[in-house]
């Protein structure tokens, strides 16, 4: 059933998809060095991305959001879990069978001051993934990197520029040049903009747009600002403490939220309009995110979540589909009338491992309207 | 009226470096009474940190040059000499930093660095001072603050080094707190915790609160008056509601219109503000934002004062575009989506 959202219409396998993908890092201690711990940065995460369409992955610092960017590129290696790109398995792939799909797939980092060498030229910082991969002689390079350049909103002129000699959101335009060096199908995202001010951070996001379509790229798009995240995206995974806990086509996620975790989370942007800040009720989550050492039982939402119950404290609850590719893991689920949950199916494919399939939820418990999420408001001032 | 707390008028800050001079603010001036919070909103280099370390006192140095006043309570902070700074810093006026990863040092405990300021301001034993750091821990809002206390910073989140930092701004009970990006470096939710806090605080310590922030959502919620700045120049100042719903100024139009928001439907492209802040060493002629500025004129190559030039009193802007014009057409700017539909 989840399949078939996650193809595209003629019917095509997904570029990417992940299945039960985990990364735990070892907490190590003592002369021996034996692990004591282990931190569960991704905990059984499973999900498809259609060629041409941009997936956000959204959640709170330390949800996985970013191992999880930097396990698919394999610039981490993968606990556990497949990883297909384009059909291949590549979890397992040595370096040199690695290399030519390091081609496909490109990221783009945070922050545009750390992840530029400030010792080299802009032009040997584009040009250094084509000289990587042996594409072209030298001058094609050379010609390749202006034009990429170009495109990205910088000028040919730039090339023999430092790092040190751009603005915050040039330096991220020439991080965006190195990624699209190689023309990749594939771009990972890491919080691309949240470094940057407001009207550049627009900019960028135009920028992300055109080039999506003019080179029909793929994005994954992570990032902790939910504005940007629904701009930006076609669909989105929301990410808590490792675990995929709501997985929905952009606009629906934010009309109809359905695990209470999403809620909160559109609960807390801040509006920038007076009138609607102050009619609004807020859902202040108390408390921090709960270590990923030990996380806690059943729902990991649960120690914060305002709806639960013994059994979120008890059971995992499963990746359920609502319909629409709009898949939630809750005991307790909203805006779900009861009607519907006697019709829902468990999203085998995503739930993870440990979680319980045959835990479907029982009760909408009457909360159907969603009070804290702002309307989409289409009055014009 | 409540009391007059802060008065600032036409404050010029100056820096002498090799590549010339930085006119880092250039003429801003307000008035903050009790009770009230004032946003200041700004892209980096417009001023808006300049202008609130200066207030502490901490951007003087040989290359700094300041002109005009900034009356506390009727006196002129920039003619106290540095030592008497110390009296005002803490007591009077305290400061919230940006970033609590790095502004809390990793070597002392958090209890240690709280009561260290509370002994900084005044004759308090240990013991004491101890007790005064728990209860201000409670206060911010740390849970159990009895153990806590002891914990170094890395133990502590971020919204809990944050809210620690609070404590150390809260411990001299200031009349004024200036907030200088206090949620920029935070999760979203985290930031609406703060965001409660600092106006709760507000509350509870009878000051007010000047709110230095570059997101509009935050200021949308927490400020009484909102100052917008641009290019070290104060462009815009006005009631909340005066900013969010008559905006004259194109720059503040294309600030709301840049932000993709949760409470509009989804427009194709988002507003873009073209280019880039000018350099404060090497400042445009005439209006500072005419280079950017989609519907400058001839006019603009003047640079218009900061005036009324609408109906409500103290609602000022920088430009020469007629009020009406600004009406029929900034939606296209702040909204673009939205005005097809209607």
């Amino acid at each position: 059933m989840t399949v078939l959202d996650e193809t595209s219409e003629s019917g095509e396998s997904p570029l990417l998809e992940i299945r039960h993908v985990k990364k735990y890092f070892p907490i190590r201690k003592g002369v021996l060095q034996r692990e004591v711990a282990r931190v569960h940065a991704v905990d059984d995460v499973s999900f498809a991305v259609r060629a041409g369409e941009t997936l956000g992955l959204v959640g709170e610092s330390g949800c996985g959001k970013s191992t999880l960017g930097r396990t698919i590129v394999r610039l981490l290696e993968p606990t556990e879990g497949e990883i297909v790109f384009q059909g291949t398995p590549i979890q397992s792939l040595g370096t040199r069978r690695l290399r030519p799909l390091r081609r496909e797939m490109q990221m783009v980092f945070q922050d545009p001051y750390a992840s530029l060498n400030p010792r080299k030229r802009v032009g040997t910082i584009v040009s250094d993934p084509m000289r990587i991969h042996d594409l072209g002689s030298r001058s094609d390079q050379r010609r390749r990197v202006g034009e990429i350049l170009e495109t990205v909103g910088l000028s040919p002129e730039h090339y023999n520029r430092f790092p040190h000699e751009f603005s915050g959101g040039q330096r991220q335009r020439i991080g965006i040049a190195r990624a699209l060096a190689l023309r990749p199908k594939l771009i990972i995202a890491d919080e691309p903009v949240s470094a940057l001010d407001v009207s550049i951070q627009s900019q960028m996001l135009n920028l992300l747009e055109d080039l999506q379509n003019d080179f029909q790229l793929t994005y994954i798009f992570i990032a902790h600002d939910l504005g940007v995240v629904r701009h930006v995206s076609d669909r989105i995974a929301v990410m808590y403490l490792g675990k995929i806990v709501e997985l929905s086509p952009a606009e629906e996620l934010y009309t109809r939220p359905i695990m209470p975790y999403t809620e909160a989370l559109l609960s807390a942007v801040p509006i920038p309009d007076p009138d609607l800040a102050e009619k609004r009720e807020r859902i202040v989550l108390e408390g921090d995110v709960p270590s990923p050492i030990n996380p806690p039982s059943g729902c990991r939402f649960h120690p914060r979540c305002r709806y639960a119950t013994d059994v979120c404290q008890q059971i995992e609850p499963p990746l359920v589909d609502y319909g629409n590719g709009h898949l939630a893991a809750c005991h307790h689920p909203l805006n779900v009338d009861q009607e519907t949950l006697q019709t829902v199916e468990v999203a085998e494919r995503h739930t993870p491992a440990e979680a319980d399939e045959t835990a479907l939820p029982q009760d909408t418990s009457g909360r159907s309207n969603p009070a804290a999420t702002p309307t989409p408001d289409t009055r014009s001032r | 009226m409540a009391e007059r707390l802060l008065e600032v008028n036409d404050l010029k800050v100056q820096f002498a470096t090799e590549d010339g001079i930085v006119r880092a603010v250039d003429g801003i001036s307000f008035q903050l009474e009790r009770g009230k919070v004032l946003g200041i909103v700004g892209e980096s280099g417009s001023g808006k940190s300049v202008t609130a370390m200066t207030l502490m006192g901490l951007t003087r140095g040989v290359n700094a040059l300041f002109e005009g006043e900034v009356l506390y309570k009727g006196k002129d902070l920039l003619k106290v000499s540095d030592r008497g700074m110390q009296e005002y810093r803490g007591n009077e006026l305290g400061m919230i930093f940006q970033d609590p990863m790095t502004s809390l040092n990793p070597v002392y405990r958090i209890g240690e660095q709280i009561a260290e300021a509370i002994q900084a301001h005044g004759k308090v034993g240990n013991r004491a001072a101890r007790s005064r750091t728990i209860e201000l821990l409670r206060q911010v809002g740390i849970p159990n603050p009895e153990s806590r206390v002891d914990d170094f910073p890395h133990q502590f989140s971020g919204g809990m080094r944050q809210r620690a930092m609070i404590a150390i701004a809260l411990s001299g009970n200031p009349s004024v707190l200036i907030a200088d990006e206090p949620t920029t470096a935070l999760d979203v939710t985290i930031q609406a915790q703060i965001v409660e806090l600092v106006s709760r605080l507000k509350d509870d310590f009878d000051s007010s609160v000047i709110f230095i922030t570059h997101d509009l959502g935050a200021i949308a919620e927490i400020a009484d008056e909102i100052i917008v700045m641009y290019a070290g120049r104060v462009v815009e100042r006005g009631s909340k509601r005066d900013i969010f719903y008559d905006p004259q100024m194109p720059y503040t139009w294309g600030l709301l219109g840049s932000i993709p928001r949760l409470d509009r439907p989804r427009p194709e492209r988002l507003h873009t503000i073209e280019g880039m802040p000018p350099s404060l060493i090497n400042l445009p002629e005439g209006c500072k934002f005419r280079p950017r500025c989609p519907h400058a004129f001839d006019r603009c190559m003047q640079e218009p004062g900061l005036e009324n030039r609408v109906e409500t009193p103290g609602h000022l802007d920088r430009c020469w575009l007629d009020v009406e014009f600004k009406r029929a057409h900034r939606d296209e700017t702040i909204s673009p989506g939205s005005v097809e539909a209607a």
